[in-house]
């Protein structure tokens, strides 16, 4: 049978890339891009230009093309689809065959898929809104080092969503003040405390003292309370020997969390800190520190969920994931979306979450989502509604803000948790009642009547900028 | 309100914490009775447990008989918590909702808390 002929030269991507017929196999990754075409350009040419340019193309025909079975090997654009509410731009929704990528590698996979093609000329703008990540590779992935079973199993704490505080301010306290602080939030009911994401080494504050304070804190808390402790110790770290070093001595001290912020540490060194967790029975908590870069714009970059979801292959017990309610953030269905794709076996494409394809995780852990930042007591009940017991709930101003202290605004926190969670065990509607619930619940609690005296006139209420797209008109 | 120093004391028994819901008042039988229909709503396997007060950290505390498996029949698990409770004076009683599809324990709550000798 003759071969085909070489012949130099431009063709359009999508005589090659293009390919409505086709129909999606298991094995493949697929992906849907929201694309926003220069001027001119055909959404069939735009889309089948962005898959050409994160699988198998270049610009200009190549005789070495013919070297091998690029049917077998190339990306297929198969549909695109209308954006609800957005003229200039469109979804594009593009499968790779399996043999593209390296088993296990999430560096790999994003190479391709958010590689040079986001600075491709041909599009304006691109954003990767979901993937779907086929069986077999998720199987090649580590995943998280133990997951919410193991972590409540661990942390001895059951039905009811674990409770944290981030230690504040950020940066400049000593380390024997900063565990006081620590002390202070747990001897008060918290379940944990946290480094912020900007916590690693710095002259003010030397890791290894933070370390040996945060865990003398620890242990006279579990001593005084009875309950299981932790502080998320940040071993982030301008190298991975220094990541190392610190998260051996965590080990060698007794610490039950450490921590990473998986964005700016570089994903290949967090898996390897993750796979080290999993060796060293050390749970990881994960900051996602520079997302609203990556994410943010809604014509541009990645959507949360799809960080998300990798970050669920790199592997990570708990992950920041938006708060609904509080300061930062979070348009509420596209949350649940993603903390549903970060707890549950298998979800099923929904459009009214933001989900575009079924996703399977096979048998692997899952992440607790940790919905942190501006949130107090009187988010409480929201909180539980929303996030449920799987999750934990970070109060860092509204545990450290309390008029009468850390350990007072850690109680104040945990009664208005358990509080929420009987009443809502009991069948009542917490984003109804929330109010008569808290008020009952502050008789017994002078901690939590003052808390609500404190904070009753807090709102956020400024709109989301990336919100799911829905039809405006 | 005047500022209130937060009582916790290493040296007082009292300030051991015992897990979810030792944050609020002791539950009415009332109360208890409604976790114990959540727990049959969820399907979950109810078990008892309890153990002496000095050892209340373990992972293990004592098994009460087996898991009630499948038992849906609250004032028949009320009464297993009475007879737990009788039968081992001093120590501290909790009931466990096992949740087998999870892998974990949907539920876990004191229902007796011993005195602090």
């Amino acid at each position: 049978m003759a071969g085909k002929t070489y012949k130099a030269g431009v063709k359009e991507y999508r005589e090659t890339y293009w390919d409505p017929n086709y129909t999606p196999r298991e094995s493949d990754f697929l992906a849907v891009f929201k694309v926003v075409p220069q001027e001119g350009v055909p959404r069939e040419e735009a889309a089948a230009a962005v898959c050409a340019e994160s699988s198998t193309a270049t610009w200009t025909t190549v005789w070495t093309d013919l070297l091998t079975d690029l049917d077998y090997y190339k990306g297929r654009a198969y549909a695109i689809e209308d954006v609800p509410g957005d003229d200039e731009a469109f979804y594009a929704f593009i499968a790779y065959p399996m043999g593209l990528f390296e088993e296990g590698s999430v560096v790999n996979v994003f190479t391709s898929l958010v590689g040079n093609v986001f600075g491709f000329k041909a599009v304006r703008f691109l954003r990767l809104e979901d993937v779907r990540f086929p069986l077999w590779f998720v199987t090649t992935c580590d995943g998280p080092p133990h997951g919410i079973q193991v972590e409540r199993d661990k942390m001895d704490k059951y039905g009811r969503a674990l409770l944290g505080c981030t230690i504040k301010p950020k940066l400049g306290l000593s380390a024997k003040n900063y565990g006081r602080a620590v002390y202070e939030c747990l001897r008060g009911g918290l379940d944990f405390t946290k480094d912020d994401e900007n916590v690693n080494s710095q002259p003010f504050m030397r890791w290894r003292d933070r370390f040996e304070f945060c865990q003398e804190a620890i242990e006279k808390a579990e001593a005084e309370t009875g309950e299981r402790k932790g502080h998320y110790l940040n071993v982030t770290a301008p190298n991975v020997e220094e990541m190392y070093k610190r998260a051996e001595f965590a080990k060698e001290i007794g610490t039950p969390i450490i921590m990473s912020d998986y964005l700016t540490l570089g994903w290949a060194a967090h898996s390897s800190l993750s796979r080290w967790c999993r060796d060293n029975g050390m749970l990881l908590h994960v900051h996602r520190a520079m997302h609203g870069v990556i994410d943010r714009n809604p014509k541009h970059g990645i959507n949360f969920r799809v960080l998300a979801k990798m970050l669920r292959l790199l592997g990570g017990d708990h992950l920041h994931s938006g708060t609904v309610v509080g300061k930062l953030e979070g348009d509420r269905a596209a949350t649940l979306g993603w903390i549903d794709l970060m707890r549950e076996r298998y979800v099923k494409e929904d459009r009214s979450r933001g989900i575009f394809f079924d996703q399977d995780w096979g048998q692997m852990p899952s992440v607790f989502p940790v919905a942190s930042g501006g949130i107090h007591v009187w988010h409480m009940p929201a909180l539980v509604s929303i996030f449920g017991d799987e999750s934990v709930l970070q109060f860092g101003g509204g545990t450290i803000g309390h008029p009468w202290g850390n350990a007072a605004g850690a109680c104040a926190n945990r009664v208005a948790l358990e509080a929420c969670t009987q009443a809502r065990n009991e069948g009542r509607v917490l984003e109804k009642e929330g109010k008569d619930i808290l008020t009952e619940a502050a008789k017994s609690s002078p901690e939590l009547k003052i808390a609500m005296e404190t904070w009753k006139e807090i709102k956020f209420e400024f709109d989301t900028v990336d919100k799911l797209d829905t039809a405006h008109r | 309100m005047t500022m209130q120093d937060y009582p916790s004391r290493l040296s007082n028994p009292n300030s051991r914490k015992l897990g979810t819901f030792s944050y609020l008042p002791q539950m009415t039988p009332e109360q208890i009775r409604k976790q114990i229909e959540y727990i049959v709503s969820k399907g979950w396997n109810p078990a008892i447990e309890h153990t002496e007060p000095d050892f209340a950290s373990s992972n293990y505390w004592y098994m009460w008989k087996l898991p009630m498996f499948g038992e849906s029949d609250v004032d028949a698990i009320l009464a297993e918590i009475e007879e737990c409770k009788s039968a081992n004076p001093g120590h501290h009683v909790r009931l466990v909702g096992y949740d087998n599809i999870k892998q974990t324990q949907g539920a876990n709550m004191l229902v007796h808390r011993a005195e602090a000798s």
